[in-house]
């Protein structure tokens, strides 16, 4: 018995250990599989101290202010450089109601178009006001690529006082980037439309090549920064896709990316990608400038507003304006020339010199560099290969300065350190391209997490950047975060190129989704921010400036109420008197004189959003009862201690009811 | 000897000059830190008025009943100027005169002025952090804010800091010069005692 038991163990035993030598066997092959057979991919963590080098201690600052487009918010936001953070959302062409914009009576007419009011768009790119080609951190200047428009956000307050649409023009992509000195903000068409009178744009879509034509608007920026169309130059149809300004020797000069020279209107992912090379088209914008001058423009009739925000009525005004100048450059055989560009080119940028223009054909395998010396000598030579719709077209050898050879895959933009080199993003690849400008060569590459879009190094579009770093704005973000359901965050890269070797050093989310960001020095900026505005120079037509200012009036069956808030009451902060059938402006102004100490506003049952009201500022809030009770409205700003005390009751009667308008502030039944 | 040393004589003149500084710069100053003004609130008393940041102060003030501050509450503003000008013509005339007793004189004149225009800073001060509102939001149950008279004094969540400022400071300098100058007249009636 004792036998049989032991045999029957022993037996066990070496079953046992013939399954545990197969599961080895077969654990050591997949790991060997997992190691040697699998291809390795790009290592994904930083190396180094990156920790130290984006760290800001508390109470210290930000290198850098980081202005990002917001892309399909409408917005920008304001971010610090090299930690990530985010300080601001700076509503431009959508409705904000955080803080009113879009909802209170005064920046109302900020987003009023042809077309009515529009409450958001799709806000793409970015250009800070440079003199001399350099930051001067005036004014950053934003597109809104859906209804046409152009923005101008003042730097000194982070708010929107500016748009400017623009009229005969679709998919205002190719905007807003900037002349050397700011002279001009461009602003030109993705989708080329029939323009001109209600006949001439009822037309069959297949007529695309006789009726559809591209427009390049001009527009100028007086020293106080408001925007005027100067001129609309009109071009064959095409989709134009970006731009920059050329500066030194090629001040005076525009390049255009332009696809879709197939001129297609139909499955444009095939038949806008059937020719070999499309356009750089360059414009001489100083001849244009010459023409118009000499009253060679034609005036047409067009319709667009111009909204203005003005500071000191704290007040938006929207003017409907009827018509603009065009100029056609197919009369003048001087102002414009196409460089051939390869494979649908969609970055067009010029080096710090303004001696380089490189184009980035994203479907193309390599990085055309064009010389614009060269190009000058072919336009003196008539050097050309042909015309595009009776407009020249030169030799792309004769302009071109070099290739950028086997650069990666779909180059899509690039940006400049000052040094020499030039960094181009690559979406299908994945990464950062560092090149030599003089020698074309690549001397480094960085992955990026995951198809990055556009990319920036402070200064980078600049004569003069600022280098140091290069950050990456992704289109994907996959496993980078947490992750928050079907939709993610966008993530953006912040690379450290301050030596030979670009360095990973921080990954950080975004907000919306960013297309074009600039940044530059926080020390441009930071000294000349407005901390309140002044009440005596607050010229609101509904301004009470004091509390004995306070009142309410009525007016047929408007009420104003002349409301002010100072810590932490409102006066006056019982109305009564107040009828169904009428509407009740509250004209809030806020009499603190110091430096973050806003209030804000809500009243209940408003179909608006809350009021959030500076020091010193007058904003309204429109607001139509439509049942008889007792409402309260109250402070929505956390203001001080007594905050949660900053509250207000308003009386509303029936439509015959004679309770007489009275209002008061502290009779507390005494 | 009656008469007063030159020097004496030139620095009394001197002392009298330099008080008219306080026609144009801050006497004295009153500054104060919170967690939430890590920049300072600043106050400056000038011979006939104040500056700085005296409306955000009153802002935050009446959440404890103290008074709102204003110039017109003041009467001193309207006095101060005469009295400091009347000081300087007598320094002067002092100096002309050169004797002995009006150099005296106007030390104690200048002493009793000081002192009497601590006094009155601290009578003020007194009746701004005591007589409070009684109906003030914050009451702090046997909390005075009294304003310290010189350095400085926890009150609340503030560091307040009291301190002559670069006009009240010359006054002092001007007075120090006043007590010099007798002291060096004493100085040398005692070298001439010893020498004969």
């Amino acid at each position: 018995m004792n036998n049989v038991f032991q045999i029957n163990k022993i037996i066990t035993m070496k079953i046992n250990m013939q399954i545990r030598l197969t599961i080895y066997i077969i654990l050591a092959m997949v790991f060997a599989y997992s190691f040697s057979c699998k291809p390795k991919t790009p290592g994904s963590v930083s190396v180094g101290d990156a920790a130290s080098k984006v760290y800001v201690a508390p109470g210290q600052y930000d290198e850098f202010y980081n202005i990002v487009s917001g892309g399909f918010n409408g917005q920008m936001s304001v971010v610090g450089l090299p930690s990530g953070r985010v300080f601001k959302i700076l509503p431009v062409f959508s409705v904000h109601p955080e803080n009113g914009y879009g909802y209170s009576e005064e920046t109302k007419p900020m987003l009023n178009t042809s077309f009515g009011f529009v409450p958001w768009d799709d806000l793409h790119h970015i250009a800070l006001s440079t003199t001399k080609g350099e930051h001067d951190g005036r004014w950053a200047f934003g597109n809104a690529n859906n209804t046409p428009r152009v923005a101008r956000v003042d730097l000194t307050t982070f708010k929107t006082v500016e748009i400017l649409e623009i009229p005969h023009s679709s998919g205002n992509h190719s905007s807003p980037f900037i002349t050397e000195n700011t002279e001009y903000v461009v602003a030109s068409t993705r989708f080329s439309i029939p323009i001109g009178d209600e006949k001439s744009r009822d037309v069959p879509i297949n007529t695309y090549k006789e009726n559809f034509k591209g427009t390049v608007s001009f527009i100028k920026v007086a020293d106080d920064g408001e925007m005027s169309i100067a001129f609309q130059l009109v071009t064959p149809g095409v989709n134009f896709d970006l731009a920059r300004a050329g500066k030194g020797p090629s001040h005076g000069w525009f390049f255009f990316s332009c696809y879709n020279t197939e001129q297609a209107y139909s499955l444009l992912e095939v038949n806008a990608s059937q020719k070999d090379k499309d356009f750089i088209m360059a414009v001489n914008w100083k001849k244009a400038e010459e023409y118009i001058k000499a009253g060679k423009g034609k005036t047409v009739k067009a319709k667009y507003a111009h909204n203005v925000f003005d500071d000191h009525t704290h007040t938006a005004t929207s003017t409907i304006m009827d018509e603009v100048v065009q100029l056609d450059p197919s009369e003048f055989d001087d102002i414009i020339y196409y460089i051939p560009c390869p494979k649908s080119p969609h970055g067009c940028d010029v080096d710090p010199t303004g001696n380089y223009i490189v184009g980035s054909g994203k479907l193309a395998a390599l990085i055309p560099v064009f010389s614009f010396n060269k190009f000058i000598t072919a336009i003196q030579n008539k050097d050309f290969e042909g015309e595009y719709d009776g407009l020249p077209v030169i030799r792309y050898e004769s302009a071109l300065h070099g290739e950028v050879k086997r650069p990666g895959l779909g180059p899509l933009h690039t940006e400049f350190d000052g040094r020499g080199y030039g960094y181009t993003s690559m979406f299908v690849s994945s990464e950062i391209v560092k090149w030599n400008i003089e020698t074309l060569e690549v001397v480094d590459r960085v992955p990026t997490y995951y198809s990055i879009g556009h990319l920036m190094i402070p200064g980078g579009c600049t004569a003069k950047p600022h280098g140091k770093y290069v950050v990456a704005y992704n289109k994907i973000t996959k496993d980078r975060y947490l992750p928050t359901g079907p939709e993610l965050c966008h993530s953006a890269q912040l690379y450290d190129i301050s030596g030979d070797k670009m360095q990973l050093l921080l990954d950080f989310p975004t907000i919306g989704e960013p297309h074009y960001a600039e940044a530059l020095p926080a020390s441009m900026l930071m000294n000349k921010q407005v901390k309140f505005y002044r009440l005596e120079d607050n010229q609101h037509p509904h301004a009470a400036k004091g509390e004995s200012q306070a009142r309410v009036e009525r007016n047929g069956n408007k009420i104003h109420v002349y409301l002010t808030s100072i810590r932490s009451h409102f006066a006056p902060d019982n109305i009564e008197g107040v009828k169904i059938g009428d509407e009740v402006y509250f004209h809030v102004t806020n009499l603190e004189q110091d430096w973050d100490v806003p209030h804000g506003f809500a009243i209940k049952g408003a179909n608006t959003a809350e009021l959030l009201v500076m020091p010193g500022e007058t904003q309204t809030l429109k607001w139509i009862p439509d049942r008889v009770g007792v409402f309260p409205f109250y402070c929505t700003d956390f203001c001080s201690a007594l905050h949660q005390e900053m509250q207000g009751y308003l009386r509303v009667s029936p439509a015959n009811s004679n309770v007489e308008l009275q209002f008061s502030l502290g009779q507390n039944g005494q | 000897m009656q008469k007063l040393h030159p020097l004496s004589r030139f620095l009394i003149a001197i002392a009298s000059l330099l008080m008219i500084s306080a026609y144009f710069l801050p006497i004295w100053q009153i500054q104060m830190w919170a967690p939430q003004y890590p920049e300072w609130l600043h106050m400056k008393i000038w011979i006939n008025n104040l500056s700085g940041d005296i409306e955000i102060i009153n802002g935050l003030n009446h959440y404890i009943g103290m008074k709102y501050i204003r110039v017109e509450m003041f009467p001193e503003f309207i006095i101060m100027p005469w009295i400091l000008a009347g000081i300087i013509a007598f320094g002067i005339i002092a100096a002309l005169i050169g004797r002995k007793w009006i150099g005296w004189a106007f030390l104690i004149i200048l002493i009793l002025a000081g002192i009497a225009g601590l006094l009155d800073f601290y009578l003020w001060g007194y009746d701004y952090g005591h007589n409070l509102d009684p109906t003030a939001a914050i009451k702090v149950p046997g909390m005075s804010y009294q304003p310290p008279l010189i350095g400085s004094k926890e009150l609340l969540n503030f560091i307040a800091y009291s301190a002559p400022d670069i006009g009240g400071w010359l006054m002092a300098v001007a007075g120090f010069m006043v007590i010099g100058a007798l002291g060096w007249h004493h100085y040398q009636e005692r070298k001439n005692f010893i020498s004969h």
